[in-house]
């Protein structure tokens, strides 16, 4: 092979590199998300399961109902009506954004762009 | 067990027929009644208006610069004071005669009403070009109660809609509105904007669709501003526009503005 003397450090080096990301972090698992759940209300507006893989597809859907339909009451599985807002119903009870919302959401790496235009609640932190 | 193919047929066909019918027996299975409505105090209306009587706004203007209507509007949904002209967000405005009936104004009307402001806001007309024009459906007419509606949602800050205004009843958000809003000031049950989208008068549907009446109608204080259903005979709006010679901006265009001027 021509060129072995800088071929193989390259290669090493390269895969050194790649796999940094790796090795650096063994061992180290990050710490899982810890959102602060409520303690006025026991119950969502819909099952935990359903509300922990699934909020984003209800508050679309939501959005799509208030907005394009005039509907503002959500009947839950346990027929409890709750308005449907996101500024005016779940930011009541989850009544801080850093402590629920960013929880999950920081771990996730996603960035809702729902608090472009929505206000979240005032931080007493 | 011996199958021929008429056999084989016929088993075959029952299945396809038994696996169409599974998605109306499943959409029956789903059917707990309704699992959301409409709020139960919500105004009812097939087509609302507004009528502005400028002689009481006139009058109180005289008395003391009132502007409860604006700040009411402006306050209730967070729409930002941008001082720049180019930029300036608004819902609710003061405009001089000869711009809000361009064609209709001349030199002779009386001094009172040349130079006098008159109230402007969206017309919500019946036949909006806004809603034509809008390619995503982000401003859409409500099929319930005619309201021009904005879904900000939906809004991709094209502006064709604030080409096919002729009332100049849009504003585009050239940056993020938050900074021109006063931190104490903001409505905290009302969202903002967002940089890039279109934004205007909704008659407040978000009230209406709680039982309650514009922000501007209950705002002020001259009751200049009559809010109601135009398509019901017996609806205040109805009983003034019987009674009065009333004016809307621009008929000409045929876009059948909704908000009536009486002067």
């Amino acid at each position: 092979m021509y060129d072995a003397k800088k071929i193989v450090p390259g290669i090493l080096i390269f895969v050194v590199l790649f796999t940094f990301p790796l090795w650096s972090n063994l061992g180290k698992a990050a710490p899982a998300p810890k959102p602060e759940l409520p303690t006025t209300e026991k119950v969502c507006v819909m099952d935990t399961a359903y509300m922990k893989t699934e909020h984003m597809v209800l508050l679309n859907q939501w959005r799509d109902l208030v907005v394009r339909d005039a509907n503002r009451l959500w009947v839950g599985p346990d027929g409890r009506e709750h308005f449907m807002s996101l500024q005016n119903s779940c930011m009541k009870c989850h009544s801080s954004k850093v402590k629920f919302c960013d929880q999950c959401h920081t771990y996730a790496g996603v960035t809702p762009y729902c608090w472009q235009c929505h206000i979240e609640p005032k931080e007493n932190m | 067990m011996e199958k021929d193919r008429r056999e084989f047929l016929k088993i075959g066909g029952i299945s396809v027929l038994g696996l169409s019918a599974l998605p109306v027996f499943q959409a029956l299975a789903q059917q707990q009644g309704p699992r959301y409505k409409p709020d139960p105090n919500a105004l009812q209306g097939a087509q609302w208006a507004m009528v502005v009587d400028m002689e009481k706004c006139w009058e109180e203007q005289e008395k003391r610069q009132c502007k409860d209507c604006i700040l009411a509007c402006h306050k209730t949904h967070n729409v930002p004071d941008i001082p720049d002209p180019k930029r300036e967000i608004k819902w609710i405005w003061l405009e001089e005669y000869k711009h809000a009936f361009p064609d209709q104004a001349h030199e002779y009307a009386p001094q009172k009403v040349k130079e006098s402001p008159f109230m402007l806001l969206c017309n919500h007309c019946t036949n909006p070009p806004c809603v034509r024009v809008c390619p995503t459906k982000a401003t859409f007419k409500r099929a319930q109660d005619g309201i021009v509606m904005m879904d900000f949602h939906r809004c991709i800050g094209c502006r064709y809609c604030m080409a096919g205004c002729p009332y100049g009843a849009r504003s585009f958000n050239w940056g993020d509105p938050r900074p021109y809003l006063k931190t104490e000031e903001i409505n905290m049950t009302y969202p903002t904007r967002r940089k890039g989208v279109v934004e205007k008068c909704t008659f407040c549907y978000e009230r209406i669709d709680e039982g309650l009446q514009p922000a501007c109608v209950e705002a002020c204080k001259a009751k200049a501003l009559i809010f109601g259903d135009v398509t019901d005979p017996n609806s205040e709006v109805r009983k003034i526009l019987s009674d009065h010679y009333s004016l809307r901006r621009k008929v000409e265009l045929g876009t059948g503005p909704n908000v009536y001027y009486l002067i």
